[in-house]
């Protein structure tokens, strides 16, 4: 007699725990074939408020914490997700279909890029940071910072690596996150959150939310406590309405991306989410 | 009688000879605009000083049309060697004319022509001379090997440092090879053609640079155009707003560097006397049109009152008035319109109930003029702490420990500056870290430097100017970085395959449609 499977329900992440939607919807996921895979939580403006709200929370901890520390949790990050390799390739399979060996790879570079991530977080000060020869008895410095809380429409034709690749470089500067998952894969986003909530990333630094982009991202994008919005999966969106919102508050805005190049690993998306601070302090003549 | 009488010492304007009427400056030529010419005036006096063209719609279109032809036949193909000459010719050409711009910009904008001779101009000489340095090494910039120009960048720059907000502006954009179309304030747009005759001097190729003279309407057309690629806007966040808003979805690059509310903070360790200069640089330096102002003092409590006697005492020995004597410290301010948003903001700030204080001084009958003022009994609530009001107005509030003094200074929309004074290395240090914002001074006060990048968090904008992240925002990386695409099937802990530069060119994802 065959044993019966212990489905998994899928909820969101927010703040470090898994609720359900507060509004109580859930949307059916579905196979490629049609085949019912699961209720996803459906995230209203509500959840979205709540996941800003504990992203702020998390902020002032995740940016002072040590660079050195940061990466260390990424990483860890990294490991958990290599040890459900076979999870993410189901899901994968499940949800895009096609074979195994795809979904595999998809996995493998997902982790591979977010370890390449990882190991920037003591190297990204050092790189985009520097000294500044002023002509004047002072000393002079430049360091990138995290510029807060960052709203991320994750890729919407991919289910783990487009999201791996949107939240890492926001990430590992000390930015936190709330992201909104693709729309028609969203069970990996889910799954990744429970290698991130097992991965002493404190609670709130990553925040996901499952449901229709259409429906939260205007909220995320005018929403004042978000700093910046990262648009690169809002292609199929009425994306120019978003950054047209995110205006009111003066954020900064990546846009959609779409082809093989869609966020390719770079400096570049580090870069985005952060800020350069000057320090002048005064030398004494002597 | 206040402190000490000097007989006045004016500068002579003899060097300054102006015409009656200016055009606009497209192509590499001055031309008549479209609009209707307007004046401009001295603001200390309310004199005309000449008559402007006003650019339109049609002229815009020229202006664009010019920079774009120049980008694609001369100036993008270039050497970075022969850009950089260009701009240490222009910086020289400054240097040689230095005094006839300082006096010009004393009379177009009201500043005492002490800041115009000793900071407004050898700044813009040390701005050109910067980037021009920059323009052969590009693949330094911190964007990896080849970096790439953008194309047309429409500048729109802000009346308070005509010509240095010219020179941020223009100087890394040439630098990184890029062409412009620059948009002057309407109340000083004096100097930026005087620099055009500078241009015209150092043979620069013709519509490289483009200067229209006119209404904030005609700047609206300008970076709504689609031939532009970049944006760079220096004003005030309600005006950075509706810019960035008309952009959205035209991928143009954009950045902004808006107002501020900048936090001073004062321990009761700090040296005294330096930090009352400090905060009289802070908020008096250029009438207090300064959008990084210290607009807001943060005493701690234990030494307010003393603080407060000793900084009205050096308050009074400044003198206001005459901005072409050199003995002036306070100018005039720049507009009607600009004296009475002041005005409207420290009428508030009294009905709120804080507590107003001004030296005795005279003011001028003529012109524009608002003594220096400072607050004190200032709530964290009232709008005179809370909003920018980019005049000689101070207000004062109090903290009792550092992380009092951090959550006041962090407590406002804006960050673009900070200053701390306190002798103790470690605590200014900590308290860098902590307060959000773009330049942080400490023991020291609206300090400018080319190396030294500049601009803010949260609602003053983002990007830099200066240092090589100023430059960064006129350039993007090759084609070869940006197209990076994952190899499928890559095998597993193949980490290099997720190095950006191994992999080969693809598709690029930023072609823009107008092109």
């Amino acid at each position: 007699m065959n044993r019966l499977a212990v489905p998994k329900t899928y909820k969101l992440f927010i703040g470090g725990a898994f609720p359900r939607s507060e509004s109580g919807r859930s949307y059916v996921v579905q196979s490629p074939k049609g085949r019912f895979l699961a209720n996803s939580s459906l995230a209203s403006r509500k959840d979205a408020r709540d996941a800003v709200r504990a992203a702020r929370a998390a902020f002032g901890g995740w940016a002072g914490a040590s660079a050195y520390n940061r990466g260390q949790v990424l990483y860890r990050v990294a490991e958990v997700l290599d040890g459900r390799h076979g999870q993410f390739v189901d899901e994968i399979v499940a949800q895009e279909g096609g074979s195994r060996a795809a979904a595999a790879a998809q996995v493998d570079e997902a982790i591979d890029r977010w370890v390449w991530y990882a190991g920037w977080a003591d190297k990204f000060a050092q790189v985009a940071g520097n000294a500044n020869p002023v002509a004047g008895p002072y000393f002079n410095i430049s360091v990138p910072e995290p510029t807060g809380v960052v709203a991320i429409i994750a890729p919407q034709d991919s289910s783990l690596l487009g999201l791996v690749s949107a939240i890492a470089p926001a990430l590992v500067t000390g930015n936190t996150v709330v992201v909104i998952a693709s729309e028609r894969f969203p069970l990996s986003a889910i799954s990744l959150a429970e290698a991130v909530a097992t991965s002493d990333l404190p609670g709130g630094v990553l925040n996901v939310l499952t449901g229709s982009p259409a429906e939260i991202a205007p909220w995320l994008a005018s929403h004042a406590d978000v700093n910046a919005l990262d648009l690169v999966g809002a292609g199929e969106l009425d994306w120019i309405a978003l950054e047209t919102a995110a205006v009111g508050t003066v954020k900064r805005v990546r846009w959609p991306e779409t082809g093989a190049a869609a966020v390719a690993p770079s400096l570049e998306r580090i870069r985005a989410f952060t800020e350069t601070k000057t320090v002048w302090h005064t030398k004494s003549m002597i | 009688m206040s402190f000490l009488e000097y007989a006045p010492a004016p500068e002579s304007t003899s060097i300054l000879r102006l015409q009656d009427q200016y055009g606009l400056f497209i192509d590499g030529e001055f031309v008549e605009g479209g609009g209707t010419p307007f004046d401009t005036i001295a603001p200390s006096t309310g004199k005309k000083l000449a008559t402007m063209s006003c650019a339109d719609g049609h002229d815009v279109e020229r202006a664009v049309t010019a920079a774009r032809r120049a980008y694609d036949t001369t100036w993008s193909k270039l050497s970075g060697r022969d850009r950089g000459k260009y701009l240490f010719r222009i910086a020289r050409l400054v240097q040689e004319r230095g005094r006839e711009l300082a006096v010009a910009e004393s009379l177009d904008n009201g500043k005492p022509i002490k800041e115009t001779r000793d900071f407004d101009i050898p700044t813009v000489a040390a701005w050109f001379f910067y980037y021009a340095g920059w323009a052969d090494k590009l693949e330094h910039a911190g964007l990896g090997p080849n970096p790439r120009s953008l194309g047309v960048a429409a500048q729109v720059i802000p009346w308070n440092f005509p010509l240095m907000m010219l020179a941020w502006k223009i100087a890394p954009a040439l630098a990184a090879g890029n062409t412009v179309v620059l948009k002057p304030a309407s109340t000083t747009p004096l100097t930026a053609i005087l620099f055009a005759e500078i241009l015209q001097q150092a043979d620069l190729p013709r519509g490289v640079v483009n200067i229209l003279t006119g209404p904030g309407s005609m700047g609206g057309q300008l970076v709504a155009h689609p031939g532009v690629d970049k944006v760079a806007f220096t004003g005030s966040t309600g005006v950075g707003q509706t810019i960035a808003r008309s952009i959205a979805g035209q991928r143009k690059r954009l950045t902004l560097e808006l107002g501020g509310k900048g936090a001073n903070l004062v321990f009761d360790d700090a040296p005294i006397d330096q930090a009352i200069e400090g905060v009289v640089n802070g908020i008096f330096f250029n009438q207090g049109q300064v959008c990084c102002a210290g607009s807001r003092l943060l005493v701690q409590e234990s030494i307010h009152d003393e603080f407060v006697d000793r900084l009205k005492a050096r308050m009074q020995t400044l003198r206001v008035g005459d901005p072409l004597d050199k003995n002036t410290d306070v100018g005039a301010i720049n507009s009607a319109a600009q004296l009475a948003t002041i005005a409207e903001l420290a009428d508030a700030g009294e009905a709120e109930g804080a507590e107003k204080w001004s030296p005795d001084c005279v003011l001028p009958s003529e012109g524009f003029w608002y003594a220096p003022t400072i607050f004190t009994n200032v709530q964290t609530s009232h709008r005179i702490a809370r909003e920018e009001v980019f005049g000689p107005v101070l207000s004062i509030l109090t903290f009792r420990t550092p992380a009092e003094a951090i959550a006041k200074a962090n407590n406002t929309p804006y960050g673009l500056s900070a200053g701390i004074w306190s002798d103790k290395g470690s605590r200014v240090l900590a308290l860098a870290d902590q307060l959000r914002a773009g330049v942080v001074w400490a023991n020291t006060f609206n300090k400018f430097d080319p190396t030294s990048p500049f601009g803010g968090y949260k609602e003053s904008g983002y990007g830099r100017e200066g240092g090589r992240q100023g430059i960064g925002a006129y350039l993007q990386a090759s084609e070869a970085q940006q197209s990076t695409s994952t190899p499928r099937g890559a095998s597993r802990r193949s980490i290099t395959a997720a190095t950006p530069a191994a992999l080969p060119a693809k598709t690029s994802s930023r072609k823009k449609a107008a092109k």
